[in-house]
């Protein structure tokens, strides 16, 4: 089923001068994980605010096209109704925080609450989340009090606990340690193989390549190249749109070291290992 | 020269909970990345370097002051801090305010002031965009704000807390080469950092922060090279030194270039 639908989407923000996106065309099934990669003023976050419908009806601007969400046409839906099927988690964690709450549990269960979710469930909820995100110990904290790592993995459980059909997050990973990003790869990842379908924007190509089943490469506002992570990241001219393939990638161009009867090259430790190994 | 000297150094943000537990280092003028699980301590180190926060029990010694008994400002020309969040770091109303903000308050006069973070601007890659508002930049063209900010002021000592966040290729790329020029220009320069591909890259020195201890310093090839150290710190080895390992090397490849050469002398051996 397709979760989510991008036709001929065009959008410019208000003062501006040129397209933010231009001409977006693109289908997302259920369950699938996709990474939206791109240097830096690509349009990676304007597109997560477009799919949540914070672009066009909090931005305002110049909007063309159609976008539909869990079967909600963006454009005329609220961000209220659309944030009970699709949740986003920002990229700077402390500028989603609510500061209405005094403890970590009581701000993640902050959306539930928001939405009516009877108590016995809320609870379960925001354990669940807790859970999932390593942040019971952390349960009882003031939210401003917590490190970066930490608040970031707060505000992915907040959008967790509301269990959407689909998660959009800008930059989930960017203040948290290795072993912190790789949980909440893991834990992301095991919620699209449950069903939800992920969108996230990232810099961090081996993750990307690992655990994402297909790649969008924008640049300047334009859909590059939507296809699998191998085909993506194995584009000769990749640079050009101001992104280093993954560690392993770049050494097996080097090596001219080509996965078996196919013309891209490996993308994750492990295929770069098998290819390597018999040399 | 060993230009900053701690000494039994502990810290605890409330009673009885100690975040840095008895940190006794010292710093020559190596690159040096603290690296470490968040919540480790590496930040509330920085700060207490800084003179932000007050050691609760030991000594500091910045350039033969002694930091406990000075005011953060009157550290300021000695060592810089560039925050994690540049949200806490930044409060003018154009770039170039933000920039000269560091040098005014340190005794430049206003021309010396405008040049120097101009020249900082120019070095972190944002030198058209010093006429803007801080806060209508992106979150990575924020972190080189706070960067140049700290740049300007020309301190002896620079700490960057995390500056590879949300950076692209191109902004890594600016990152390492103000590291470069820092060293060049004879600075001791800090980094706390998560990406070890970065940290094994640029810097001569790598101090391992554990439940506020320093677990393990040295060269990062000897670091990178302890894998069940990495292992117990929730720390990764660099993308090419795990590929090496996967492969069985015995060797600790830090960069790609060195693992390319390896796997081409092999090669060569092998005809």
């Amino acid at each position: 089923m397709k979760k989510v639908i991008v036709e001929h989407l065009k959008y410019r923000y208000p003062q501006a001068e040129t397209l933010a996106l231009d001409d977006l065309s693109f289908e997302v099934d259920e369950g699938e994980m996709i990474g939206i990669i791109g240097r830096n003023g690509a349009g990676k976050s304007t597109l997560c605010q477009a799919l949540v419908g914070l672009v066009p009806h909090f931005y305002r601007g110049a909007y063309g096209g159609r976008v539909t969400v869990a079967g909600l046409e963006v454009l005329k839906s609220s961000v209220g109704r659309l944030s009970a099927k699709v949740g986003i988690v920002f990229q700077n964690p402390f500028t989603q925080v609510t500061g209405a709450k005094w403890t970590v549990y009581e701000e993640v269960a902050f959306g539930l609450e928001n939405m009516g979710v009877p108590r016995k469930e809320m609870i379960e909820r925001v354990d669940f989340a807790l859970h999932l995100l390593g942040l019971e110990d952390v349960k009882d904290r003031n939210p401003f009090e917590l490190s970066g790592g930490q608040a970031q993995r707060m505000a992915i459980a907040g959008v967790i606990a509301l269990k959407p059909e689909i998660i959009v997050l800008d930059e989930p990973t960017s203040q948290l340690d290795p072993q912190g990003t790789e949980e909440v790869f893991r834990a992301i990842h095991r919620l699209s193989e449950e069903g939800m379908t992920v969108i996230l924007a990232e810099h961090k190509m081996e993750k990307i390549a690992r655990y994402c089943n297909r790649v969008l490469l924008l640049d300047e506002g334009k859909l590059i190249q939507f296809d699998t992570p191998a085909a993506v990241f194995s584009r000769e001219d990749l640079m050009r749109f101001g992104v280093a393939p993954p560690v392993y990638t770049r050494v097996c161009r080097e090596l001219d070291a080509r996965r078996e009867g196919s013309s891209h090259f490996p993308v994750t430790l492990e295929e770069a290992c098998e290819v390597l190994k018999g040399r | 020269m060993i230009r900053i000297a701690v000494k039994d150094l502990s810290f605890s943000y409330r009673p009885g909970e100690e975040v840095l537990k008895g940190i006794t280092l010292e710093f020559d003028g190596r690159s040096t990345a603290i690296v470490g699980q968040n919540g480790s301590g590496k930040t509330t180190f920085a700060k207490l370097l800084k003179g932000l926060l007050k050691p609760t029990r030991g000594e500091i010694s910045i350039l033969g002051r002694p930091a406990n008994q000075m005011t953060a400002a009157a550290l300021a020309p000695y060592i810089g801090l560039v925050f994690q969040n540049p949200n806490d770091q930044i409060f003018k109303s154009t770039v170039l305010d933000e920039v000269m903000f560091g040098p005014l308050n340190i005794g430049e006069d206003l021309e010396r002031a405008k040049e120097k973070a101009r020249q900082a601007l120019e070095m972190v890659g944002l030198g058209d965009r010093a006429a803007e508002n801080p806060q209508d930049l992106g979150l990575s063209e924020k972190k080189r704000v706070c960067i140049a900010s700290i740049v300007a002021m020309e301190p002896e000592i620079l700490i960057l807390d995390e500056p590879t966040i949300a950076q692209d290729h191109a902004g890594v790329a600016i990152v390492r080469r103000v590291i470069g020029e820092l060293k060049e220009r004879g600075k001791l320069v800090m980094a706390i950092l998560h990406d070890m591909d970065f940290v094994a890259e640029n810097f001569e020195r790598v101090i391992v922060f554990h439940r506020g201890t320093v677990l393990a310093d040295g060269d990062p090839r000897e670091i990178f090279s302890r894998r069940e150290l990495l292992e117990r710190t929730g720390l990764e080895a660099p993308h090419i030194t795990r590929l090496g390992w996967s492969l069985g090397r015995r060797e600790t490849y830090l960069t790609e270039a060195e693992f390319i050469q390896a796997m081409r002398m092999e090669r060569g051996k092998g005809r």
